[in-house]
């Protein structure tokens, strides 16, 4: 702990979270419980993950609808108090700081959200929705400076600095996500949390899009966290992939190693069901069973009814993330004791440094 | 970062310099005059609208008499019908009421009482529900729970009988505590604004708060939490502007409904004084006469309130749309 607190800002990950819980109180209403003698019921909707984000890298999260994915980004940008555990910023705990103490951090710290038509107030200028953040940290306080940077903005994002003069329905997806984009960028941050930001957009706009974010984070040196349930965005995007089920990191490599030689079977799941041509070369299962309920997980590892290699160990033991000698970081019984046979390697493509 | 297109942008920047902060003008700039110029009802509604307050504004000027002063009214002129009509007197165009006021001088004094009451009371209701279904539906949680039992509490009386139940407790409390009788001059007016205001926050504080609970919820708030806007302004700022749609529009019935509570409190006596007659107590006097054949003394300010109320509907629904920068 001590050595921790010597490490200088420039040692430490770009973000550290370490033990991130969050749980929510789903119960009913007191009442009801009392008449209806229900439990209180607790939902998991992160609990005990740990990563690191390198400064200029991008950490991909990957997994099924409910699975806390977007939870983590609400803790991480304070959008949610953590039930326990610590976010650290270059070595500086800021999880759970009060709205003031967060102050200077948020500048640093800015999210693209997922949906471009709710995330944009729809009686707002463009140049007023731009300008917000440099407004709101008193970046410069002379309106033609502020004007020229939200122009600068608009421009970085491949936007006519004249659009700052509409409203934000006047544009299509895509270009409301470039706004977003631009938003974020205005404090000047070093790391960006990325909620879903193309899946709500066409193929083809996803692909701008992503483009646009890898270009932004070799100009700027950005950090990303960027969270989606389209593994092939998140192959082209990340360079560490994490993998989430009901709450927990089930296993993190590298993004290659993690497409080339999935360990989880989860993973494996995953990955049997991207529909990409480049892709094929393995025979497709459809995805067996669904998602249980969070608020009563299974016990022991969590997949145990969905993995075809459970045992009564997996039934009963909760997995621990056990380190491999590639990166990667797997949370499974059958990887640890071996007894899980190496899936067939997988020819993937390499990444292609801009999408067509 | 990026010094480069901030030097080159600084050439063309859009010729928007010195509107930014000035939230009047942005408010009050071209699209809202356009869009009020393209639609000829519209215009006819503002047109009205203006004729009333310029009446309201300078009657006394305007009007032939002053029905306001007692000591001019003459019994023998009383109940005179229009000039138009058999027995019409010229001094008196739209005849004269059982006290002997001339019609159209009392409707242009009255004009001015009711439009004073009912705008009054509409803003004080508009601002109370407003403000307190913003809190409500954005704080929510208990505060939320007792703003909205009292909202159930108060609407489950006739707004009437709570109209009467402030006025009654305001007129005992001052007359009591401060010695002060509210059937003088500029009280009474204090009185019916606050209690006709107080009597309809509810339907403004419900329908905000129903929308205020839909866009709390929204990315764009979130997006404000993450920059770090305080609560206050986001509420202001971003929710505020995404919710006024429906309240222009109860705005404007109210302003109706508030008219006419006030012309039944007056009726009932506590009102204002019988000697300053509004459109509401015009219209209840000439009630009593309307079988008797004297019906110009309901009429005419019957047509005078209709008139306002659709004008003021008219424009309230065109300022919604022209406020909704997706309808421009």
């Amino acid at each position: 702990m001590s050595e921790a607190a010597v490490v200088s800002r420039f040692d430490a990950p770009m973000l550290r979270a370490q033990g991130l819980k969050r749980y929510f109180d789903v119960s009913a209403p007191w009442l009801n419980r009392i008449i209806e003698g229900q439990p209180r019921q607790i939902l998991k909707a992160v609990d005990g993950i740990d990563f690191e984000i390198p400064r200029g890298e991008t950490f991909g999260l990957v997994g099924e609808s409910g699975c806390g994915k977007s939870t983590v980004a609400r803790l991480i940008v304070g959008l949610h108090a953590p039930s326990a555990g610590s976010i650290e910023l270059e070595g500086r705990d800021i999880a759970g700081l009060s709205r003031t103490q967060m102050a200077p951090i948020r500048q640093r710290l800015q999210m693209i959200f997922q949906d471009p038509y709710a995330s944009l107030n729809p009686r707002w200028r463009v140049r007023d929705i731009v300008a917000e953040p440099i407004r709101a940290f008193k970046l410069l306080d002379d309106p033609a400076a502020i004007e020229r940077r939200v122009g600068a903005l608009l421009e970085q994002v491949k936007l006519n600095p004249k659009d700052g003069e509409k409203y934000p329905h006047e544009f299509s997806g895509g270009q409301r996500q470039r706004i977003s984009i631009a938003r974020a960028l205005a404090s000047e941050p070093e790391f960006l949390v990325c909620d879903e930001p193309t899946s709500a957009l066409d193929v083809s706009v996803q692909a701008q899009i992503l483009n646009l974010m890898k270009d932004l984070q070799r100009q700027l040196g950005l950090t990303y966290l960027f969270i989606s349930h389209n593994l092939a965005v998140v192959y082209h995007i990340s360079d560490r992939v994490g993998v989430m089920y009901l709450g927990k990191l089930v296993e993190q490599a590298p993004a290659k190693t993690l497409f080339t030689t999935p360990r989880h079977p989860y993973t494996r799941l995953l990955l049997d069901t991207i529909p990409d041509l480049d892709m094929t070369g393995r025979a497709r299962g459809p995805v067996a069973g669904e998602v249980p309920n969070p608020i009563t997980p299974p016990p022991g590892c969590t997949f145990h009814p969905r993995c075809p290699f459970a045992t009564d160990r997996c039934r009963a033991e909760i997995p621990r993330p056990l380190p491999l000698d590639d990166g990667a970081v797997v949370a499974c019984h059958g990887v640890e004791e071996g007894r899980i046979p190496a899936g067939p390697s997988l020819a993937v493509p390499e990444k292609p440094e801009r999408l067509g | 970062m990026a010094e480069t297109p901030i030097q080159r942008i600084s050439t063309e920047a859009p010729k928007v310099a010195g509107r930014f902060g000035d939230g009047l003008r942005r408010f009050f700039d071209g699209d809202i005059w356009y869009s009020f110029t393209r639609s000829p009802v519209t215009m006819v509604a503002g047109v009205v609208t203006l004729i009333y307050f310029v009446l309201a504004l300078f009657g006394s000027w305007i009007a032939p008499h002053n029905p306001f002063d007692m000591a001019s009214l003459n019994l023998l002129d009383s109940l005179l019908p229009p000039i138009w009509q058999e027995g019409g007197d010229a001094r008196y165009p739209l005849g004269t009421d059982d006290q002997g006021r001339d019609m159209l001088s009392a409707i242009i004094y009255g004009s001015r009482v009711s439009l004073f009451i009912g705008f009054a009371s509409v803003i004080l209701a508009m601002v109370l529900g407003v403000g307190l279904g913003l809190i409500s539906g954005f704080v929510g949680g208990t505060t939320d729970a007792i703003i909205m039992r009292i909202a159930e509490v108060q609407l489950s009386f006739p707004a009437i009988l709570i109209a009467l139940l402030i006025n009654g407790i305001m007129r005992g409390v001052l007359k009591e505590n401060v010695g002060m009788d509210v059937k003088q001059g500029d009280l009474a007016y204090t009185v019916l604004i606050l209690s006709i205001g107080v009597s309809g926050w509810v339907q403004y504080a419900r329908t905000v708060r129903g929308s205020t609970m839909v866009e709390r919820g929204k990315e764009y708030v979130q997006a404000a939490y993450v920059i770090g806007i305080h609560p206050i302004t986001i509420m202001w700022r971003h929710i505020l502007p995404n919710v006024t749609g429906p309240v222009l529009v109860i705005a404007t019935i109210h302003l109706a409904v508030a008219i006419i509570t006030e012309a039944t409190l007056s009726f009932l006596g506590v009102g204002v004084p019988p000697t300053e007659p509004s459109l509401g107590t015009l219209i209840s006097i000439g009630n009593d006469y309307l079988l008797s054949g004297e019906w110009w003394i309901t009429i005419f300010p019957g047509i005078t309130l209709a008139v306002l109320v659709l004008a003021v509907n008219l424009l309230g629904d065109w300022l919604r749309d022209a406020l909704n920068p997706k309808l421009r």
